[in-house]
């Protein structure tokens, strides 16, 4: 089978999951406990283990934010002139495993799939990617595998102690306030408190989700896996595998740990505002363009982080822990759909540049290529956060909800605002406009495949942010689960 | 088909093979290879059955054999050894598969393999110690044979070193069953009337270090683990395979299911020891994995690495650790034997070199895709990734760590790490590494053939299913741990 065939077939057959998840969306009679659909199967049941998988209002937005991100790579795969058999292959098997992580409903078939995006994405990097992907693909793979083995030693504290490691049970437990006698009790020989110790099994899951955020200081491995990357595999990175630290702090850390997370909270959030003003600070400092990308991608994720952990230090202000939630979901999955089509327009800029990526060896492009600029322009304006465009209804919402709840926070994270603005505006002044670069002086502008391909994902930026509530209504039921388990009055 | 057919089979293979005429020689391996399928069908299908009923009493077989020392013929099959059977008739059948193209004295080859085979099935069936012990010796010579005759790397150092050690280890168990022997009355060798004597105290306390270290010599405890690397590569292919793959488990096994029940209060004296010692060996073989040259060598020390997690979990003395255990004996046993082979058989067979920098220049992720995914999967499952059989057994034994050593557990994430480090280190640089955009196009290498292909996937498939699917083989395994054996271990507060 030949090149351009594997991609038809891949592509057709990413189609298969995209219809399905629409088609799980469309009859929205919802049962009283949001679940759309569910699976379970047996695994190891004296210990309460099941391959346990269900699909939500919030799990359903991940799913279709896989689902399109990974037809949008593979489609960017096949016009960037990427692909084949195997990459195809990993790219599928990437898709599957991510279906499961928004959908794993107990830990063990949840670590399975997120772990197991490990291997596809490590090949993905390795074998496609630069000249320095051998090395980015490695150390993306063993910080990863680091984080995760302390997430693992966690839960497995949590089974011991509690007997399972169901999310939902074990988030009903916290709610009644029962993991910390349960745990004292266990490990009484330690001679630790159940509450220190369950802060050291939330500090675990932590680390986990840390490093796939990524959380500084633990995003180490980031730029160099983003910019080695072939730049479809970069748009699965950024659209998708950074969105499973997301979901993992907002359906397991937030409602498993509300013990311990107020005692924790502030050092969680110093880590958050530093990243937020990393991410950006960096991003003001590079000069190539995906490793731009790559630390705003930073930035951006660091406010859902933020969120999160506000959301955890304060129990009491019940509409602005609403905002705070939905707002990292909203902005989790704008973040996906914009940071992939920008990637996507990086990748085209390379192809015509013939590599060159480079602030310096672009310019006066919008003279060239109109539709092009337009249509990135729309991109980058969204990722800074322009009004009217979907970027800004998740970052709205977090800052309303952290303003609320953690004051300075929101003080300090709003200069990594200012900060984005300055480097996107500086992208578009020195590619978009000024003399015309040399180099681009034979630039051709998007042909009919492109503009089809990057015109429905500049919809699905446009769209959500001029009515938000077409996402909000997804999660609105979650959320107010959510907010009755963590008992949070108005 | 009783389980006593994976004894029969694999004996009478090995004496088959040995009559065959010269110019039928190249009868020897497909002799060798039905004599491991009958193996691996009993005992599979004893799995079967016991699975079907498990309160269904066990399947012996017992007849006086010297009865003036009290010492019987005694055959036993519960659901632990059922497992370890079935591990090592897949192992074996891979093990043929991986040697299809022996030249050099096929017969005596496959005899000395068939041989070590069903000295295997013989100690996991044994209810005897002195028939356990008669087995145990059965399977030394051989395994001297295979790697001093087809060996490579070093080999007569490597056999001789091995088998001393080996020689060495059987003294001491022999030491230990003769003082547990004698101490009980002198009437009886079963292991039953042995483990239900209450033994002095004093007795236990020097008595069991001396039959668990005969033991744990043989399960690569650090450290006496310096016979395994060693001797793993100087081993032909298929001796490598069932020397990390189930004659290092023999050790742990006998630690299980001899060391620990006959001498319990012992245990409680030396088991933070063993501990100890275990986590070390888990640290100490990841490091040293991780600075090997020589895949091979990677291989070798990351067993002693994994056979730490196998001492660990039987340190903490509880049932998720022991359970732990034996999972990681069945799965360090496929993944090693799949290692091995591709390391061994595929990729040196085709290269000559098993050396990191030199196997670079064959790019084999290009000239042998087949390899590069097949070694992908088994490193996978050799890291412990969630989906193969090493997770589950790697769950249950940090289980059991945070029940009795909770503060272990920050040495044993180092050593979970750097296990996932090495691992994919020896990946990285033996089939994915970094060439010079202008280096010389590699060789072309000869495709895989089938029965290479046939032993992989008989050996992942396993692994993905252990790993999928774990509660049959819990079952079993549990279903041995209720042996009277363990009850005084699991008693343990």
């Amino acid at each position: 089978m030949g090149k351009s065939c594997a991609n038809r077939f891949a592509i057709i057959w990413a189609l298969v999951p995209l219809a399905l998840v629409v088609g799980m969306g469309t009859h929205r009679a919802l049962p009283a406990d949001g679940i759309l659909a569910h699976w379970q199967s047996m695994w190891l049941p004296d210990a309460d283990i099941f391959l346990r998988f269900a699909v939500d209002g919030t799990s359903w937005l991940f799913l279709l934010l896989t689902s399109l991100v990974t037809l949008f790579a593979l489609a960017a795969t096949a016009k960037l002139g990427l692909g084949g058999r195997a990459y195809c292959a990993l790219v599928l098997v990437l898709e599957g495993m991510l279906f499961g992580v928004f959908t794993a409903r107990h830990f063990i078939p949840w670590f399975l799939c997120w772990e197991m995006t490990l291997i596809p994405s490590y090949l993905l990097i390795r074998l496609w990617g630069g000249p320095g992907a051998p090395r980015a693909a490695l150390r993306f793979f063993i910080m990863t595998l680091g984080g995760s083995v302390f997430m693992l030693l966690g839960f497995l504290a949590l089974q011991l102690s509690v007997g399972t490691m169901d999310f939902s049970k074990l988030a009903e437990l916290a709610s009644n306030k029962e993991l910390v006698p349960l745990l004292a009790k266990t490990f009484a020989s330690t001679g630790c408190t159940g509450q220190f110790l369950l802060g050291a099994v939330a500090v675990c899951v932590f680390l986990g989700l840390a490093v796939k955020l990524p959380v500084f200081p633990f995003h180490a491995w980031l730029p160099a896996a983003y910019a080695e990357a072939p730049t479809p595999v970069t748009m699965l990175l950024t659209g998708l595998l950074s969105k499973m630290g997301v979901y993992g702090l907002l359906r397991i850390l937030l409602p498993i740990f509300p013990e311990v997370l107020p005692a924790l909270a502030p050092t969680l959030m110093l880590l958050a505002v530093v990243t937020v003003l990393l991410g950006a600070v960096a991003a003001l400092a590079q000069r190539d363009l995906k490793r731009i990308l790559a630390y705003s991608s930073v930035n951006h994720l660091g406010y859902c982080a933020m969120a999160v952990v506000a959301a955890a230090a304060v129990q009491t202000d019940r509409s602005a822990h609403a905002a705070a939630i939905s707002g990292t979901i909203l902005q989790a999955f704008n973040h996906g759909i914009i940071a992939s089509t920008i990637f996507f327009c990086i990748g085209l800029m390379e192809q015509r540049s013939g590599g060159a990526r480079n602030l310096a060896d672009f310019g006066g492009l919008r003279a060239r290529a109109p539709i092009f600029c337009g249509l990135m322009g729309i991109a980058l304006f969204a990722s800074l956060g322009l009004p009217g465009l979907s970027g800004f209804v998740g970052e709205f919402l977090i800052f309303t909800g952290v303003f609320a709840l953690v004051p300075w926070a929101a003080a300090v994270a709003v200069i990594g605002l200012l900060l984005t603005a300055v480097f996107f505006l500086r992208l578009v002044r020195l590619v978009f406009h000024g003399p015309l670069h040399p180099a681009c002086a034979k630039w051709p502008d998007l042909t009919t495949g492109e503009r089809w391909l990057l015109g429905p994902a500049i919809a699905l930026i446009i769209i959500p942010g001029l009515c938000p509530q077409v996402l909000l209504h997804c999660l609105n039921a979650d959320t107010v689960r959510l907010l009755d388990l963590l008992h949070i009055l108005s | 088909m009783t389980p006593a057919w994976t004894l029969i089979s694999a004996f009478a293979g090995a004496l088959l093979v040995l009559l065959l005429p010269a110019r039928a020689a190249g009868l020897a391996r497909v002799i060798a290879l039905a004599a491991s399928i009958i193996g691996a069908v009993a005992a599979a299908a004893a799995c079967l059955t016991k699975l079907q009923r498990l309160d269904a009493p066990a399947w012996s077989f017992d007849k006086p054999w010297i009865p003036e020392l009290g010492i019987r013929f005694h055959l036993a099959a519960d659901g632990l050894s059922l497992t370890l059977l079935l591990l090592t008739g897949l192992v074996a059948i891979a093990g043929v598969l991986f040697s299809w193209n022996v030249e050099t004295r096929p017969r005596a080859f496959f005899a000395f393999f068939m041989t070590i085979i069903g000295g295997v099935y013989g100690v996991f069936l044994s209810r005897d110690g002195f028939l356990l012990f008669v087995f145990y010796e059965i399977v030394i010579l051989p395994k001297y044979m295979l790697i001093a005759i087809w060996g490579s790397t070093n080999r007569e150092y490597g056999a001789m070193k091995l088998t001393l050690y080996s020689i060495g280890s059987s003294a001491l168990i022999l030491i230990g069953l003769i003082v547990a022997y004698a101490a009980s009355g002198g009437t009886s060798f079963d292991l039953n009337d042995l483990a239900s004597f209450k033994y002095a105290p004093a007795l236990q306390y020097w008595a069991f270090p001396i039959l668990f270290l005969g033991f744990a010599v043989l399960a690569g405890m650090w450290p006496f683990h310096t016979w395994a690397p060693t001797g793993h590569v100087a081993a032909p292919t298929a001796a490598s395979m069932l020397l990390a793959g189930v004659v290092m488990k023999l050790g742990a096994y006998g630690a299980l299911c001899v060391a620990m029940p006959l001498f319990p209060q012992g245990f409680v004296e030396w088991r933070l020891v063993i501990a100890g010692l275990a986590v070390i060996g888990l640290i100490y073989g990841a490091l040293t994995a991780l600075q090997q040259k020589d895949l091979k060598f990677v291989i070798g020390y990351s067993s002693v690495s994994h056979m730490g997690l196998i001492l660990l979990g039987l340190a903490t003395a509880t049932h998720w650790g022991l359970r732990g255990a034996v999972l990681q004996m069945i799965s360090h046993g496929i993944i090693a034997g799949l290692l091995f082979g591709i390391a061994g058989r595929v990729v040196y067979a085709r290269t000559h070199t098993r050396d990191f920098s030199a196997l670079r220049e064959f790019d084999l992720w290009r000239t042998l895709p087949g390899a590069a995914v097949a070694f992908t999967v088994a490193t996978a499952a050799s890291m412990g990734l969630p989906g193969f059989s090493g997770f589950v057994a790697e769950v249950a034994v940090v289980i059991g760590v945070w029940h009795s050593y909770p503060w272990l557990l920050l040495p044993v994430a180092v050593g979970l790490i750097v296990t996932g480090a090495f691992s994919l280190r020896a990946m990285h640089r033996a089939f994915f590494p970094e060439r010079h955009a202008l280096a010389a196009p590699a060789p072309p290498l000869p495709p895989l053939t089938w029965p290479e292909i046939s032993a992989i996937a008989l050996l992942s498939i396993f692994s993905l299913a252990i790993g999928i699917y774990p509660l049959p083989w819990v079952t079993l395994i549990d279903d041995g741990l209720r042996s009277p054996l363990f009850q005084s271990i699991l008693s343990l507060p």
